[in-house]
């Protein structure tokens, strides 16, 4: 009789440890989100109190793109529709007819924006989107040009290389203060 | 030959079952591991837009969130129903953003300070005024890694 008590108390019944677990497991499982942390990454310019005269530089140099709060793209003065932004902003900055009305060069190419207080984001956002993935085409295409042993632009290459080609085409985006116009 | 016989007959067929937790365990770590407790619950609605030049924040613990957006449903009788600013867990104004910075910097070893980014999760039917403010605001707090929180597009 003893002996068999002696036995029984031995092994504790570890069956339930396996529900415990899933409990835990299916709490975790239910409160976490996996946030997708990812974006477009932007640096802001250096707060200065003066304003900066446009007027030094050469029209021809400038990539104007105006959105209003209707959400209505004006390009170079004409409007213009989200989807030809991209091969438009391209044409510009490398000029490859060597047109008198776009860049000098595509070190002295500014794409300016600016919006309306009363611009959706979502619009504001895909208008820089384009902006941002003309410039990733051109690097990509330069890229392809003098280093055949990659395919395209991305933040993996190593970092000389990514300075060469930003260096010949450099991203310049000016954001001006914008108009307020329409209904916030 | 009793011998063997009986020996066969007292063996259980039953499986241990007794790694079965460590099995359960070993999940439960690699949940815990990958997923990113969030310490604010969202008091805005938002929804962010899509983009396809986006990039991968790297390390979490040098991004900070403001969340701009909709108040939820149940905040609205509070706090009306134009977008507002959120900051850690609660509402806040443009006013609020150097503070909620200069707390999250501390946080943050002196050496790796350059490389903080604030995240910007912004609902994309807001309209431009407040981003702008806030664009401001961070100017100003010399706070200029910024990344506008968007989801990838197939196209």
């Amino acid at each position: 009789m003893s002996k068999s008590r002696d036995r029984l108390s031995n092994e504790i019944n570890a069956g339930s440890m396996a529900d415990i677990a899933f409990l835990l497991l299916i709490f975790f499982l239910v409160t976490t989100q996996i946030v997708e942390d990812k974006g477009i990454t932007v640096k802001l310019p250096p707060w200065s109190e003066d304003e900066v005269d446009p007027t030094k530089l050469k029209t021809r140099n400038v990539f104007s793109v105006l959105v209003n709060a209707q959400n209505q793209l004006l390009v170079r003065g004409e409007p213009a529709n989200i989807n030809d932004l991209r091969e438009r902003a391209k044409e510009f900055i490398v000029n490859p007819q060597r047109r008198e009305d776009l860049a000098e060069k595509p070190t002295k190419a500014i794409i300016s924006l600016k919006n309306d207080r009363g611009t959706n984001y979502k619009t504001y956002l895909e208008v820089y989107n384009e902006l941002k993935a003309a410039y990733t085409e051109l690097w990509t295409e330069e890229i392809q040009r003098k280093y055949p042993q990659y395919t395209e632009y991305s933040d993996d290459l190593p970092r000389e290389i990514r300075r060469e080609i930003k260096g010949r085409i450099p991203f310049v985006l000016s954001e001006a203060e914008p108009t307020n116009f329409g209904e916030e | 030959m009793a011998k063997f016989e009986k020996k066969r007959g007292k063996s259980s067929p039953a499986i241990s079952t007794a790694s079965l937790p460590d099995i359960i365990f070993m999940l439960l770590f690699f949940f815990m591991m990958v997923t990113v407790l969030r310490d604010a619950s969202l008091m805005v609605d938002v929804k962010t837009p899509n983009a396809t030049e986006l990039t991968k924040l790297q390390e979490k613990s040098l991004v900070n969130y403001l969340y701009i957006g909709k108040p939820m449903e149940k905040y609205q009788s509070t706090y009306g129903t134009s977008p507002r600013l959120q900051l850690g867990d609660k509402f806040s104004t443009v006013a609020d953003i150097p503070l909620f910075l200069e707390k999250h910097k501390i946080k943050v070893p002196e050496g790796k300070r350059p490389r903080i980014t604030s995240s910007l999760r912004v609902d994309g039917k807001v309209t431009m005024g407040i981003v702008q403010d806030i664009k401001t605001q961070l100017r100003k707090s010399n706070q200029l890694k910024v990344n506008y929180s968007a989801k990838p597009r197939v196209d």
